[in-house]
């Protein structure tokens, strides 16, 4: 590895960059109102397809936390929700008919779109079934996390996925536009988590959680990797690799501390199993836009079409972030 | 006699302007020095802002660098202005615009009358103190610093190896003795004018001008010529984290602040609009006339460098995965491991459990699945009682499951027929307390109904694999509490060995152990032994056993001692 490691990784961000600025022509502006990012907002990215009831309350908590615009890719609606998004104030939308596969899952738009608008702000981007928590969030907004990662000169921050689930039945409460879903999703996997390091790209590769338990008990490797790192100081030559997984530059990616020590670390929590869940997966297998030929969502239809839950035994339920901090799963570091 | 407050302001203007307008209030002179990287634009609407008050003055700007000379040299011209200009100053409060009052500034004036040639400065020699980072301590008096370390880092690091390969040392001037401390004292007139009127002052800001963080150190050491009557500590409460940097202060800081009786608190977020409107705007905030307790911020903040630095024994998650040795504690809390017992004993894991209130688990690493205790199919955390998840992270699995059970002991059955990557892991693990009758893989093979040479086979296989985990426990990494005994040497005196584990266990067995587990019956083992060593294997982990048992069982000797491997 040393410079040879390093001169591959160089090429391999350019590759990306060059293949996001070339697939950024699939993307067509719908509305734009990026002319209102002022030097220091927070910005969220994110990519969505026939979520329009979860819209409303993503949008809501996340301008809560103090994101100040939204800058959204729609792949393909057909349920209004990219009309929805671009009667928001604060949101700016673009549309794609193109592959979400071939978009590899839509990370080359998004990092199209993060270094042209991005650049030299705090980038967020999740899913709209993903909610951030971090250190303190119900006392102090996120720009007092991006402030205080501003002086200590650290460029990104972990936030581990958190697979959520009801107790029950997933269709058993249906949601409704504005509802927080983890009310319905309260139930987690508390200690089930195991990780190695990936020596390429120097990233935690984590797995586990209530996923691997249920769909992927005889194949452990296939089950979701559950590292992310959403929340970045963009820089135009960052590119972000697989999801929000990794990114490039590669030391983006030691959001961890290997001498013992606690970084600070928040969480995503997943919303995805709830009762919307069982029709998007069925359509996800049959367009076949996933991850792996849509596998997972192949193991999930196949296990939840036998009626079993996620719910088990020692199944914790949520309270607050500082509940996931004792429990080891987020770390306030040394903010304090 | 009042106090006048010098104050450094380079960002949040804003803030620095309600601070400096709050100090006004009381009847304090303020003398601002503003960083010169903050465009003229800005500056100018600073003063005008700041225009209608009278007592605030602005001094000449220099650019202050974080361990740079500028931030001195603001003090000193900032501090000699305020001095010739209000002859009424007694004392001079150094401050920041991030700075915020938490008493009334009127208690403040009070305190300082009432201690009127006492300085406030944090002073200590670097050979007695070890707060520096980065292992600059002595250094920084030593070596020069001519490269900005923010900006030219590898300058900066190539040129402190350079110096320190010529051996090039500078001589501190005039019979100084370097003192280091905190950034913001408070020092009275007769000191402060002392050290900006000194005779020697030129040599010594010549010498201070290439020490490394001269602010933390030149007021501190010139104070120690002059004062009659230091107190080492700022009445600033400023904690820093393990990299130097300062504690910010969040509005939910506000009973914290409050109950720590400091006078003024820094550094504080410059969008804390609750702490700013508790502390600045109302007057009835007034506490009782304490001295400064900021105890209980103290532990919250070493607390939080305690967890970046050290973190929590035995978790490993996103933001801590220590590498292999580094760990810190390798497992969350002490747990046991039997090799053996369950094998020899018939009713060992019931047993156990009762006589120690101990999880007692079966063969968590068995190849079937993982045998929790109470025959469970999962566990605190949900861990899974499937093999193949144990397996894809077996290491990962152990430290979860001692992770989740904080609290409550655990202990569990292992042997050679279960997966062995774990060993080095728990070997090296001061938390793991290991106990081990060799050779007891073999009862289940005896009492089985097999064929003989699949038997032969399969004890060789098992005490091929034991023989191994054997050499790791005696290994001179290893940090568990290891004890061995061959089958042979437990058997004779079973209870000495039972009644040592279980003390160290713990307390929850007061008295004597009053019933032993029940052994299997072990008549023609020896000769179940003999046959395999007839057939050529040679089962020697065992110890010594008699083909025949009764003889050996009717002569009492004297029980062997358990030996303890460390």
């Amino acid at each position: 590895m040393g410079i040879l490691g390093s001169y591959r990784m160089r090429w391999a961000r350019k590759r990306l960059r060059y293949r996001a600025d070339f697939k950024s022509r699939e993307l067509r502006r719908v509305i734009d109102r990026t002319n209102q990012i002022r030097p220091d907002d927070i910005l969220l990215f994110s990519t969505q397809r026939n979520e329009k009831v979860r819209l409303p309350y993503f949008l809501d908590y996340y301008r809560d936390m103090g994101v100040t615009h939204f800058l959204i890719v729609d792949n393909d609606s057909t349920d209004g929700s990219a009309e929805y998004l671009s009667q928001q104030p604060d949101v700016s939308v673009w549309t794609s008919r193109a592959s979400y596969k071939k978009s590899r899952y839509g990370v080359d738009w998004l990092n199209h779109l993060q270094s042209k608008y991005g650049h030299g702000h705090w980038c967020l981007t999740v899913d709209p079934d993903e909610f951030l928590l971090y250190p303190f969030c119900d006392t102090r907004p996120l720009r007092a996390l991006t402030d205080w990662l501003d002086t200590c000169s650290i460029r990104a921050f972990s936030a581990m996925l958190l697979d959520m689930y009801p107790k029950g039945r997933l269709d058993d409460q249906p949601y409704l536009p504005g509802m927080n879903p983890i009310d319905i999703a309260c139930w987690f996997d508390s200690g089930n988590y195991t990780m190695s390091r990936n020596p390429l790209y120097w990233n935690l590769w984590i797995q586990g959680g209530a996923r691997a338990r249920a769909f992927f008990p005889k194949e452990p490797e296939r089950a979701p990797a559950l590292n992310k790192v959403p929340l970045v100081k963009w820089d135009k030559r960052y590119a972000y690799v697989h999801s929000t997984h990794m990114l490039l530059p590669r030391g983006l990616n030691l959001v961890y501390d290997e001498w013992g020590g606690e970084k600070a670390s928040g969480v995503l929590l997943h919303a995805k199993f709830i009762d919307t869940f069982a029709d998007k997966a069925a359509e996800e297998i049959k367009r076949q836009q996933h991850y792996a030929e849509s596998y997972e969502y192949r193991a999930y239809a196949e296990s939840l079409g036998q009626d079993t839950q996620l719910w088990c035994n020692w199944s914790e339920k949520y309270i607050n972030w500082r509940q996931l901090e004792i429990l080891g799963l987020m770390s306030k570091g040394n903010w304090a | 006699m009042t106090v006048g407050v010098v104050m450094l302001v380079h960002t949040a203007l804003g803030r620095a302007e309600q601070a400096a307008r709050h100090w006004a209030a009381s009847g304090c002179p303020v003398m601002i020095h503003v960083d010169k990287s903050v465009s003229r634009k800005v500056y100018d609407g600073f003063v005008k802002a700041l225009d209608d008050v009278p007592h605030i003055n602005f001094s000449k700007r220099y650019r202050c660098e974080w361990g740079t000379w500028g931030i001195v040299a603001a003090t000193q011209t900032a501090s000699a202005r305020l001095l010739d200009e209000f002859p009424e100053v007694r004392h001079v409060y150094l401050a920041s615009g991030s700075c915020l009052p938490l008493r009334p500034v009127q208690e403040l004036i009070d305190y300082l009358a009432a201690r009127p040639r006492t300085d406030f400065i944090e002073s200590a020699t670097t050979a007695d103190v070890p707060w520096t980072v980065g292992g600059l301590d002595a250094e920084r008096f030593t070596l020069r610093f001519p490269f900005s370390w923010r900006k030219r880092r590898y300058l900066f690091d190539k040129y402190v190896q350079l110096q320190r390969k010529l051996r090039i040392k500078r001589s501190v001037p005039g019979g100084l003795v370097p003192h280091m401390g905190s950034q913001w004292w408070c020092l009275s007139r007769q000191t402060l004018s002392a050290i900006l009127h000194d005779p020697a002052r030129s040599d010594y800001d010549r010498y201070f001008r290439m020490v490394w963080i001269p602010d933390e150190s030149y007021f501190q050491t010139l104070a120690r010529q002059y004062s009659t009557n230091i107190e080492s500590r700022s009445l600033t409460l400023s904690k820093f984290d393990y990299q130097g940097k300062p504690h910010i202060f969040y509005d939910d800081h506000l009973q914290l602040l409050r109950r720590s009786d400091c006078f003024v608190a820094r550094k504080i977020w410059p969008h804390a609009h609750r702490l700013y409107d508790a502390f600045l705007t109302d007057t009835a905030g007034a506490m009782s006339k304490q001295e400064p307790n900021p105890g209980k911020i103290d532990r919250v903040f070493a607390k939080a460098v305690e967890r970046r630095v050290r973190g929590r024994a035995g978790l490993y998650m996103q933001s801590r995965f220590p590498r292999e040795d580094w760990e810190n504690g390798v497992t969350a809390a002490p747990y046991s491991m039997f090799q053996g017992f369950a094998e020899l004993f018939e009713d060992f894991e019931p047993w156990l459990a009762k006589a120690t209130g101990a999880r007692v688990h079966g063969h968590l690493f068995a190849p079937d699945r993982v045998h929790f205790a109470d025959g469970q199919t999962a566990m605190n955390g949900a861990l899974s009682d499937s093999a193949v998840l144990r397996d894809y992270n077996a290491k990962g699995f152990l430290t979860n499951l001692i992770w989740n059970t904080r609290g409550e002991r655990q202990c569990f059955q292992f042997g050679p027929t279960d997966n062995q990557i774990i060993n080095w892991r728990v070997a090296k693990d001061p938390n793991a307390q290991v106990s081990v009758i060799t050779g007891a893989w073999a009862v289940p093979l005896f009492r089985s109904n097999a064929n003989f040479i699949d038997l032969r086979q399969e004890a060789a296989r098992l005490q091929k694999i034991e023989s191994d985990h054997l050499d790791v426990l005696r290994s001179t990494w290893t940090k568990a509490r290891v004890r061995i005994w061959t089958m042979a040497e437990f058997i004779e005196a079973p209870m000495e060995p039972l009644q040592t584990i279980l003390d160290e266990i713990g307390p929850s067995t007061q008295r004597r152990l009053a019933e032993a587990p029940r052994m299997v019956d072990l008549t023609g083992f020896g000769q179940f032994l003999q046959n395999l060593k007839n057939q050529g294997m040679h089962p020697y982990l065992m110890g010594d056993f008699p083909v025949d048992p009764g003889e050996t069982a009717r002569k009492p000797r004297t029980p062997p001692r358990p030996y303890v491997v460390r």
